[in-house]
């Protein structure tokens, strides 16, 4: 693609960005969910971040990884403690990063 | 005249104390947005966009996952639509999420709505949701709502055209990306309330994992709904009352 080509494309992504946050909430009408639907989307924003986290942490180019050493499964453990022992998002995010970028650095993990 | 309404009603927003709640709620994890957003800026770059095109791509598209999705599509010089059609799958959580903005902003003006929908990014939509789980029209939605766009938008921006200019500079092999993973992992947490909540977590999880293999992310889709049946089915056959007894 030429330039201006991908430039077009590119707007045209930022089209689909604004039409697809909004899809059901443009139109004048509600759309008609049934009502168990409704109850149940309750469930949907945790599981999009479950969906999210997971593979993130437990594959590796589209497989499971075979192996402890690896500094995900560390750096999310420690993130873990320290949420359930502390509370804080920032030292959740914090710990796991010190303990990610040790094992990295430091042993090549 | 229609814009110095405008004015009013963003100022009016803007002092009201929902908005600074909307900014705090999402200020913990805009660490870990903005390392995403650095790991982004750099990808973009790395991919072989060009400067201009990777500022343009940030600044208007606003969608880590789909810009994510698009850049090897745009290097291996795919046709347009391609790219469109991708970009709306990996945005098919967002048409889910909309049904439930529909109930909370059904009633105001279109553009109101066309500007809510756009900055409406995963991190809002959960924020917004956890701090009105019941759904119907509050006034103080609104300004709770910018006041999350008001953290987010330059926690994910100002990294990623950092991550534009800088690309050669920053290591991205140490895995800095992670810190967004573990900013959504803190979040989840913090939404884990009842039983029911950690069993549609688990099984969001796993689905996720188990269908990882669909191209086009629809393994979140796939997750979600797996998510929604299993609380669903949980609180039909095991009531939480029940269960604790």
């Amino acid at each position: 693609m030429s330039e201006w080509e991908t430039g077009l494309a590119i707007v045209g992504m930022a089209l689909v960005t604004l039409i697809t946050r909004g899809f059901f909430l443009y139109p004048e009408r509600e759309v008609p969910l049934p009502a168990w639907l409704k109850q149940g989307l309750r469930y949907a924003p945790l599981a999009a971040l479950a969906a999210v986290i997971v593979p993130e942490v437990v594959m590796s180019q589209g497989r499971l990884i075979g192996t402890w050493q690896d500094a995900r499964l560390f750096a999310t453990a420690a993130a873990t403690v320290y949420y359930f022992s502390r509370r804080g998002i920032l030292g959740t995010i914090v710990t796991g990063t010190a303990v990610m970028l040790t094992l990295r650095i430091g042993l090549n993990w | 005249m229609a814009a110095g309404r405008f004015f009013d009603d963003a100022r009016a927003q803007w002092h009201h104390p929902d908005f600074r709640r909307g900014a705090r709620d999402m200020a913990g994890i805009t660490l870990g947005i903005s390392a995403w957003g650095l790991v982004t800026g750099v990808a973009m770059i790395k991919s072989g966009l060009s400067v201009g095109l990777a500022l343009l791509m940030t600044l208007i598209v606003f969608a880590g996952s789909s810009q994510l999705a698009a850049l090897p599509l745009i290097a291996s010089g795919a046709p347009m639509w391609v790219l469109w059609a991708t970009a709306f799958c990996v945005n098919l959580r967002f048409v889910i999420f909309s049904a439930q903005w529909h109930l909370y902003f059904g009633n105001l003006p279109r553009v109101r709505r066309l500007m809510i929908g756009y900055f409406a990014a995963d991190l809002n939509y959960v924020a917004f949701l956890n701090r009105f789980p019941q759904a119907r029209p509050d006034p103080r939605q609104e300004p709770y709502f910018w006041g999350g766009v008001a953290a987010n938008w330059p926690a994910w921006q100002i990294p990623s055209v950092i991550g534009i200019l800088l690309a050669d500079r920053i290591p991205t092999e140490w895995g800095l990306g992670f810190a967004g993973v573990l900013a959504l992992l803190g979040l989840s947490y913090s939404l884990l309330k009842d039983r029911n909540s950690w069993v549609s977590a688990g099984v969001a999880g796993c689905a996720a994992v188990a269908a990882y293999a669909l191209p086009l992310r629809l393994n979140i889709v796939v997750a979600i709904a797996a998510a929604v049946a299993a609380g669903l089915l949980l609180e039909k056959w095991l009531p939480e009352k029940e269960a604790a007894a």
